[in-house]
């Protein structure tokens, strides 16, 4: 890692027990295990009753208009824009938290390179981990909270402390890029040596390569779909919308009908190509990252190659089986879900590795303390 | 630090920065107005439906239909963009493990780059132009980034142990 502005002198990276790395790397496995959780909590308890939900009452919208009831459209969709609400705001929750774990476990590998007392690194470490936690907390809440009390007209008071802990994170962020920009731009500041780049074990190697083989195929999945499908997908979705309304007013309920049946395969297909091609990719960066810091796993070997083995199988498992669910339903949502729970446990078992870390890497002589 | 390297951490932050960035001011500034927008046209629709205003009808479906449309591409931007900036940060921080000269390693991180920042620029240019330049932006980023990825996922299988 030295470059010939830092070539005089080395000195180790460091994972004090109460560091800013370590703060990151146990924050960043921690927002992203929560995240997982209340995703596979969403997905079977709220996600498919949330989308019947939607469905009847677009059902509804469309008998009002068959009747010309101008009341009953105005309910019906109040109560889809309530339904909606709800989805969207436990999807941005579910995705925000994993997205800062990422981040996190991101900023972790930076850390040696920024150039800034180890006090204001854990304070930025901290400062992160609360904009990431206030951030989808505050999101979900919106939905519970609405406008009670708001000075705004249109933003509650969780939306406003959601995008405070945006603002908390996009500070952070400055932060590090300033302190990476000094590290670079010094010629006082020893070359690190990070042990984290030195790693060649068989549990680094098989999730870097196998990481980078899910997003090549997340990638090849996401272009395939924009390619194919997206545009006529969406031309298909205006027509269908218009002949619910149309057909319905034109006293053709059968139409009417049909229309909302395609309507709703419609948006199931959509849901679970872009929730593949979203998941194939995550877990992919998620493998690069761990794969990064199994030095840090303090297991025997054995140990850590199960726990790669088991997230690289979950990782395969749940985006393909969510593509499955256009043809075989619930029984695939079902292994999905399996699969995610595989990448929890591996999860849980290199937190539990990097929870028992002594510092053998630390130690001038490479001995645990 | 190798270049392809420097290129792919510091490419990755600043391309995160500025993702964060266009997210807060979506989030405070445009996406609340836009889903009001869309909920409100697509009402109206209905509405305009029950009460046999076809034509009324009509024109504000299509409004939805649009407002979605440059819903669905704005958001996609932002999170292509951050999910990019990811990629480049962590495959810069493994860079050293692919398998080729620093030249072809380069690159192959100037390719990644480029494409991180063109692919979502080219859908953002969707919703201001149905054209085609926008299409080729989005195409010509999604393509560099693929046949990037393809090269470094070839030089991590290439790399041998120390």
């Amino acid at each position: 890692m030295s470059s010939a502005a830092h070539a005089t002198r080395e000195s180790p990276a460091l994972f004090p027990p109460l560091g800013a790395r370590r703060t990151f790397v146990i924050g960043g496995i921690l927002l992203i295990l929560a995240g997982m959780i209340f995703g596979d909590i969403f997905a079977v308890f709220v996600l498919h009753q949330n989308g019947a939900r939607i469905s009847d009452s677009f059902s509804a919208a469309t008998n009002a208009v068959a009747t010309g009831n101008v009341a009953g459209v105005s309910i019906a969709f109040q109560n889809i824009g309530d339904f909606l609400e709800n989805h969207g705001t436990k999807v941005d929750a579910h995705v925000h938290m994993i997205g800062f774990g990422y981040l996190a476990l991101m900023l972790a590998l930076l850390q040696p390179m920024i150039a800034m007392s180890e006090i204001a690194k854990k304070r930025l470490a901290v400062l992160f981990l609360a904009g990431a936690v206030l951030l989808p907390v505050g999101v979900l809440l919106i939905r519970y909270v609405g406008l009670a009390d708001s000075p705004f007209a249109t933003i509650g008071w969780a939306s406003i402390f959601a995008d405070l802990g945006g603002l908390l994170v996009f500070v952070v962020g400055t932060g590090e890029f300033a302190g990476l920009w000094r590290y670079w731009r010094s010629r006082t500041q020893p070359a690190v040596v990070d042990e984290l780049s030195r790693d060649r074990s068989w549990s680094n190697r098989a999730l870097l390569a196998g990481g980078a083989l899910l997003v090549l195929f997340g990638f090849l999945h996401g272009a395939y779909y924009a390619g194919f499908h997206l545009y006529s997908s969406e031309a298909k979705d205006q027509a269908l919308v218009s002949t619910m309304a149309i057909s319905a007013a034109s006293n053709q309920p059968a139409a009417a009908a049909s229309a909302l049946r395609d309507y709703d395969q419609l948006q199931v297909a959509q849901a679970v190509n872009v929730a593949a091609h979203s998941h194939i990719i995550e877990f992919g960066i998620l493998a690069i990252l761990l794969g990064l810091f199994q030095p840090y796993v303090f297991l025997d070997e054995p140990w850590k190659r199960i726990w790669a083995v088991l997230l690289l199988v979950g990782s395969y498992i749940l985006p393909a089986f969510v593509f499955m669910e256009l043809r075989w339903g619930l029984v695939a949502g079902g292994i999905a879900d399996v699969g995610g729970l595989l990448v929890v446990i591996a999860l849980f078992g290199m937190l539990t590795g990097i929870l028992r870390y002594t510092g053998r890497l630390d130690a001038p002589n490479g001995v645990a303390r | 630090m190798s270049a392809s390297k420097r290129l792919l951490i510091i490419g990755g932050l600043a391309l995160g920065i500025w993702a964060m960035g266009f997210g807060l001011y979506y989030a405070v500034f445009i996406e609340h107005q836009t889903l009001d927008q869309i909920a409100s046209s697509l009402t109206s629709g209905f509405t305009f439906a029950a009460q046999r205003r076809l034509p009324e009808a009509r024109t504000a479906l299509a409004a939805s239909a649009q407002g979605t449309y440059v819903y669905v591409r704005q958001v996609d931007a932002h999170g292509h963009w951050i999910g990019l900036a990811m990629l480049l940060i962590v495959l810069g921080a493994a860079f050293d493990r692919v398998g080729f000269e620093e030249r072809l390693r380069f690159i192959l991180a100037l390719g990644l780059f480029a494409g991180a920042v063109i692919f979502p620029l080219g859908v953002l240019l969707e919703t201001l132009s149905r054209g085609g330049a926008p299409k080729f932006l989005a195409i010509a980023g999604s393509a560099l980034i693929i046949f990037s990825l393809a090269g470094i996922a070839a030089g991590f299988a290439r790399t041998s142990d120390p």
